[in-house]
């Protein structure tokens, strides 16, 4: 009797010592993002009006959100946009992230040094530098204006051409040739990824190739039926990775419009709306997909 | 003479094995070495892509103003300067603005570590009641992105006050914007930069420690705070390092968390955005150009700047390069 209450007070005490370890963790999330949370989607109902005495509340109800959807010009347009970008260019860095990992896997000679230009992206992708490049898009569109006006023709245009002449799934193309052209983006974004998918591969034990090669199993047949479910659950980290890093980007228009509104424009309640309407759906969008994915997703052990 | 070589190799050559193959070996060997070139040229093609706009800076950022506008001048500048850089650094005012981001992203970086090993820590190796919602707390943590509480933080450090104790006392709420403090205390509450990421993959780490390591330093006497940081800590020591390098870059570079709480400070990473306006203003007060800087030379300027940003995080990445990378893969990522 003794000795279990022994067992019980030293489980009590390990009970208190784990709340110790957290306990910063738990008082700044309850200070900085409970709180906070709460009173933005409150001031998303209402008119704030800040006076060097304070902030003053006034509740409308919906008008906040009513107004991003139906008055304000922008918004629609900007959300719509940015959610389309979104789905396509993580698919994009899931595909080439994934792709560059099984290259970099194997062994050849400068693979170190390859690897550290891949994961070079890490560092430089990372805020306003990616913001700086952003604003030189400018200068882009004028370079290549300069260059229609002197009728040079690049070989990836001469082939856009002629795939689009042959008029079958003309808008598939127009994805497709937005993401080759955009191809410096998903590269530059995909770092964290393909560390994280190299790090997959490396746990596969080899001699699960070896045994699959001696049946008669060709490299093509292994990677779908070694490699993919081998790795499966880390293409819902990545996802879920992907889809955050790119909500937090700082040349999100969307973003951009909120932070507008509430910096130049001191309109605290419609940002806050705004920002539940794309939070909402961001949370939708990595909700469903995760549950997609992680139906086909297969664990080892 | 090609007896003489078969026996020193003491096997058929490469042709007679192919033959008795029936051409297989010669279709494999062909294949191989074409895929050898195929890849070579795809990395070789994708490691230019990611170098090839820091070279362009590179190139760009030691030309004269006549040198852009040269049809003839691609990447190697006709009349090499480094006006350019002592430019840049003025708008910058680049000596004290990169000792303030040393300062400031390393004091983050520490604290952020510190806390973030702590919950990490405490996640992955106690029991206690609620595990599990704190650790949906966590992940929800990582999920929101921290524009949507942006606007209530705002007001948060605006009116700042503890339960009320400050009216009490002082008669008035604390306006704590354009102070670094609010930042801090964010830091030390796990609340920082994509702390929530940093939590999870200590816990990872952690997890993976065998419990007999620690329920034989229990036997030996030693107590939980003992345990943790003789016996734990020592091994964490890869993904600390991994961690506190992620940290430390990505504050750097962080432009949102900056503009928003270190405003008064000047920080590489906001004094980078104000370049191009500091710039026009100059051309117009002191060079007496009316109209400004042309864009080209703006953006001459600007990518200059962002050499300048970015140099002392690629030094410290071609030092510390092994500490990023192979540590992250090997703490062994997985939900």
């Amino acid at each position: 009797m003794k000795k279990q209450n022994k067992v019980a007070g030293l489980q009590r005490r390990k009970a208190i010592s784990g709340y110790l370890f957290i306990a910063p963790f738990i008082i700044g999330f309850l200070a900085f993002m409970v709180k906070p949370l709460f009173q933005s989607l409150y001031m998303s109902f209402c008119t704030v009006e800040v006076s060097p005495a304070g902030i003053n509340n006034i509740y409308t109800g919906l008008s906040n959100y009513v107004r991003a959807f139906t008055v304000d010009t922008e918004f629609n347009r900007l959300l719509v946009e940015e959610i389309s970008r979104m789905c396509i260019n993580s698919l994009a860095i899931m595909v080439f992230s994934f792709f560059v990992a099984l290259i970099l896997n194997q062994k050849f000679k400068g693979r170190a040094l390859v690897r550290a230009i891949f994961f070079l992206p890490v560092i430089l992708s990372s805020g306003v530098i990616l913001g700086v490049e952003h604003d030189n898009a400018l200068l882009a569109s004028v370079q290549s204006m300069v260059e229609e006006t002197t009728n040079t023709t690049s070989i990836t245009s001469a082939i856009e051409n002629i795939l689009m002449t042959s008029g079958i799934g003309v808008s598939a193309f127009e994805t497709v040739f937005e993401i080759v052209d955009g191809i410096y983006d998903v590269a530059i974004a995909s770092g964290i990824q393909i560390i994280i998918f190299l790090s997959g591969l490396q746990t596969i034990p080899t001699n699960m190739y070896e045994a699959a090669s001696i049946e008669g199993c060709t490299a093509w047949e292994s990677l779908w039926k070694i490699t993919f479910p081998m790795i499966s659950s880390l293409f819902l980290v990545n996802w879920i990775y992907t889809i955050v890093d790119f909500c937090m980007r700082s040349d999100n228009e969307v973003l951009e419009k909120i932070s507008e509104q509430m910096i130049a424009h001191i309109n605290y309640g419609f940002a806050s709306a705004m920002s539940w309407i794309y939070f909402v759906i961001v949370i939708a969008i990595i909700g469903v997909s995760s549950f997609i994915i992680s139906k086909g997703v297969y664990y080892y052990d | 003479m090609t007896k003489q070589k078969k026996i020193l190799e003491g096997q058929p050559g490469f042709w007679e094995r192919n033959r008795k193959s029936g051409g297989y070996l010669l279709k494999k060997r062909i294949l191989d070495i074409a895929y050898k070139i195929i890849r070579v040229l795809l990395l070789f093609g994708m490691c230019f892509l990611i170098l090839q706009p820091i070279l362009m800076k590179i190139s760009i950022s030691f030309m004269a103003e006549e040198d852009l506008y040269n049809a003839m001048v691609i990447s190697i500048p006709e009349h090499f300067t480094t006006d350019n850089y002592k430019l840049a650094a003025q708008f910058m005012d680049y000596g004290k603005t990169l000792f303030n981001t040393i300062v400031v992203s390393l004091s983050i970086a520490l604290l952020q570590i510190t806390v973030c090993t702590l919950a990490g820590y405490g996640f992955a190796r106690f029991d206690f009641p609620l595990k599990k919602f704190w650790f949906a707390c966590v992940i929800m943590v990582i999920i929101i992105p921290p524009q949507t509480i942006s606007t209530s933080l705002h007001l948060h450090f605006r009116y700042f006050d503890v339960f009320g104790l400050s009216q009490l006392i002082r008669g008035d709420t604390i306006n704590l914007r354009g102070s670094v403090l609010p930042y801090y205390l964010m830091s030390a509450g796990c609340m920082g930069l994509k702390n929530g990421l940093y939590i999870f993959m200590i816990r990872q780490f952690f997890r993976n420690i065998p419990k007999e390591l620690e329920e034989a330093a229990y036997v030996d006497g030693c107590g939980t705070l003992k345990t943790f940081i003789s016996i734990m800590l020592p091994d964490a020591k890869p993904i600390l390092t991994s961690c506190f390098l992620f940290s430390f870059v990505w504050q750097w570079t962080d432009s949102f968390y900056s503009k928003m709480f270190l405003g008064n400070i000047k920080l590489l990473s906001t004094q980078l955005a104000v370049i191009a306006d500091r710039m026009d203003a100059w051309m117009v007060n002191t060079m007496k150009v009316s109209g400004g800087a042309s864009v080209g030379y703006t953006n001459c300027i600007v990518s200059t700047g962002t050499l300048m940003v970015i140099i002392p995080l690629l030094i410290l990445y071609l030092f510390a390069q092994k500490g990023f990378v192979e540590s992250l893969s090997s703490s062994g990522i997985k939900m």
